[in-house]
């Protein structure tokens, strides 16, 4: 089944809250070699004006993965993980995130275009937190190639 | 930070020695277990030159590169790659990813930095930009 067009504009349910943990954080940013202190060291975000330790900026995936995995789950999409390639990431922040911030994302596809046998799939999740301010939107382009 | 920017200006650099255990590392924390990243085997099955970095590993630790010199995360108004070319990861050597940042872009209240990351003398990110707050 090749990708659905009718995919575009669709939007899906919002995420369930997401709750970003203090040690969550750490680890992410330990993970992308994060060395700044603002990442693990609670005083270091206060003296920042932060509540809390400050995810690195693409923590933000994290998120946007509960929506790709929306996206992935609807039946009539014909996106196959297997064949899809990452092509292009972005990221549009009000803030950071930031440790107990509770975090709900709200998918839209934006573009789909046939390449070939195959698409190039555009989606947007915006990411907002629990008073609803927009918090980030993570723009992701994914290159799924046609059957064999 | 400092206050006075002129484009072309290197605001921030470092090379970054990624090995299997970073890989494995990343998919713990960021959830994302393609075994291309860490199974030798499927990525030669799926036609693949070997292991490879998550593209968002490589993100991640690219503009991790930058934040120090802006001191407040906070200014990071917008961050956007390409994925150009894979970073194959050898099991024994790694794989060393070199980044530099380069003011690319001045006005009187933003700035555009440009990242250049690069393994084995092959930029591996495409139109990596990053925008930032000044004031």
């Amino acid at each position: 089944m090749p990708v659905n067009p009718e995919l575009l504009g669709r939007a899906f349910a919002p995420t369930p809250p997401y709750l970003v943990g203090r040690e969550k954080v750490r680890e992410f940013a330990r993970a992308v070699f994060a060395t700044d202190p603002q990442h693990t060291d609670v005083s270091a975000a206060a003296a920042l004006g932060y509540a809390d330790v400050v995810a690195p900026p693409t923590f933000a995936m994290v998120i946007q993965d509960l929506t790709m995995q929306q996206l992935l789950a609807e039946p009539d999409s014909g996106i196959v993980l297997e064949r899809a390639i990452h092509a292009e990431q972005r990221f549009r922040y009000s803030r950071p995130i930031v440790a107990g911030d509770e975090l709900v994302a709200r998918l839209r596809v934006t573009g789909v275009r046939a390449i070939g046998k195959g698409a190039m799939v555009t989606s947007e999740a915006d990411v907002t937190d629990a008073d609803g301010a927009h918090v980030v939107t993570t723009t992701s382009v994914l290159l799924i190639g046609g059957e064999e | 930070m400092s206050d006075v920017l002129e484009i072309g200006q290197v605001v921030a650099e470092r090379d970054v020695h990624l090995t299997r255990e970073s890989l494995v590392r990343y998919a713990g924390a960021s959830g994302d277990f393609n075994p291309i990243h860490y199974r030798d085997d499927v990525a030669a099955r799926v036609g693949l030159p070997g292991v490879l970095a998550h593209g968002m590993l490589t993100m991640g630790l690219s503009i991790e590169t930058l934040v120090p010199w802006l001191e407040d995360s906070g200014r990071i108004t917008e961050y956007g790659v390409r994925f150009t070319r894979p970073v194959v990861v050898h099991p024994e050597d790694g794989a060393d990813v070199r980044v530099v940042a380069t003011v690319g872009a001045l006005d009187d209240e933003s700035a555009r930095i440009d990242l250049t990351v690069t393994h084995a003398d092959t930029t591996v990110l495409g139109k990596a930009q990053v925008r930032i707050r000044l004031v």
